[in-house]
């Protein structure tokens, strides 16, 4: 029993952390634009800021309310509340996360996971902030660097080098559940021209759901 | 005050919200650590589990940075740095900061000269991004505890269930590999090179863990992702060449 108060204690004071820090760098990042107009006394051109945000709010919002019920989970909740503010989740935080946990054995939903998986993207996020940090100090020597045609070519094939290697440890844990969602993405992407880069976030929560549902049929038969 | 996208008064504001950021990370990262000594856990795993994440993150984090030296052409550093250290991806950014641009008749690669169009590229960026920031420390103790119901209610169920989510995504992103394939029979082979990474990355991860296991090589396990990840990229290069 004094372990589950315990426990409870901990993913408690997680969630109150979470919401000051989260609220509190939500109002600080908004306030960066605010702060320009009133350093230099200007206000913004209303009319192209009324179609800029008209043709940026309706996507970006509905595709952030969908990444955040898809992601939470997947995170933990440490996880989740430093994730939705240092950004880059599906490329960076996620893989390293889901890395951790699966090196340390232990489930997200767990106490254990909970701790690894914030460690990992705590950890991630300082290594990546520093990285910029340094590269926008050193921005002159490294720009030719940074933007040769053979760098472009690696960094260009990022996510192809990063989901190779996370789909054979997950796929060879579950490939009875792997096969339909492999298959049903694979005909999506090939005949769908409008499924690319630009649209894939946009088709991790049509993946998640298809496979929970093929789940819940597997479990239910009994085979996995 | 005269404006120009690289002034030290821009660089002094964003370097104060990158320090508040940074500064979380490093909070919620003392608390885990401490929280884990306190349950006892293997001092070796909470060690790996930092030394991976570092080794892992360096790549991605270099490409992030090429975004910001791409967007920094038309906005300065301090708003693409701004932008891309917090909430930001460039798939996102380049597109929410391209708009906008346009919407002031400016181009991609045109240094804004007034403060105002900047503050008005600055307001579309931020908005886009707003709504997971706000809602995340809203919504994430609901969420989380209707999924430890669901895990507690049936254990066995729970297990499948995160495992078919991580699945649902991996597979999401697979497909994302392949988009590009049917422009072979158009005569363009660049659609292939995805799909070689993907499975040089593959392979690689594969014998990094046969590796591991048959010749009992356990620090191979450690750094296997980020071992098949760099492989993967630098093959990207002499397939580039050839298909590209």
């Amino acid at each position: 029993m004094r372990k589950n108060s315990n426990e409870l204690t901990y993913l408690e004071k997680i969630h109150v952390w979470g919401r000051i820090w989260g609220l509190s760098l939500f109002f600080l990042i908004m306030a960066f634009p605010l702060a320009v107009c009133i350093i230099y006394g200007v206000l913004p051109k209303w009319g192209p800021l009324f179609n800029g945000i008209l043709a940026v709010l309706p996507m970006y919002w509905a595709v952030g309310v969908i990444e955040m019920l898809t992601y939470v989970p997947m995170l933990g909740a440490g996880g989740a509340y430093l994730s939705f503010v240092t950004g880059n989740i599906s490329n960076l935080k996620l893989p390293c996360a889901l890395d951790a946990m699966q090196r340390a054995n232990v489930k997200a939903s767990s106490e254990e996971g909970e701790i690894i998986s914030t460690i990992s993207i705590a950890v991630s996020s300082i290594v990546t902030t520093v990285i910029i940090i340094v590269g926008v100090i050193l921005i002159i020597p490294l720009t030719p660097v940074l933007e040769s045609p053979v760098l472009n070519a690696s960094f260009a094939q990022l996510l192809p080098a990063l989901f190779g290697g996370l789909a054979v440890v997950f796929v060879s844990k579950q490939w009875k559940l792997s096969i339909a969602p492999i298959i049903l993405m694979l005909l999506l992407f090939i005949f769908i021209p409008a499924l690319n880069a630009g649209t894939v976030g946009i088709m991790v929560p049509v993946g998640v759901i298809f496979t929970l549902i093929v789940a819940r049929v597997l479990y239910k038969k009994g085979k996995i | 005050m005269e404006f120009n996208v690289n002034s030290p008064v821009l660089f002094v504001i964003v370097g104060l919200i990158i320090a508040a950021v940074l500064g979380q990370s490093v909070f919620f990262l003392l608390k885990a650590v401490k929280r884990a000594k306190e349950k006892g856990m293997d001092k070796k795993v909470i060690k790996k589990t930092i030394t991976s994440a570092i080794v892992f993150t360096i790549a991605p984090a270099i490409a992030i940075l090429v975004g910001v030296i791409s967007l920094s052409v038309s906005l300065g550093i301090p708003l693409p740095w701004l932008r891309l250290s917090v909430v930001g991806s460039l798939t996102y950014e380049a597109v929410a900061a391209g708009n906008a641009l346009t919407q002031l008749g400016l181009g991609t690669q045109t240094r804004i000269t007034s403060a105002s169009d900047y503050a008005t590229v600055a307001i579309v960026m931020t908005s886009g991004i707003a709504i997971g920031l706000f809602l995340v420390p809203l919504l994430t103790k609901k969420i989380q505890s209707g999924v430890h119901k669901i895990e507690n209610k049936d254990k066995h169920w729970g297990e499948i269930l995160s495992n078919a989510m991580f699945i649902g995504m991996i597979s999401a992103f697979l497909g994302y590999v392949f988009c590009d394939v049917t422009n072979l029979s158009k005569g363009d082979a660049s659609g292939l090179i995805p799909v070689c990474v993907f499975f040089v990355s593959a392979i690689t991860m594969a014998v990094c863990g046969l590796i591991a296991t048959k010749k009992k090589v356990t620090w191979m396990n450690d750094y296997a992702l980020p071992i098949s990840l760099i492989v993967g990229m630098a093959a990207a290069i002499p397939f580039t060449n050839w298909l590209g």
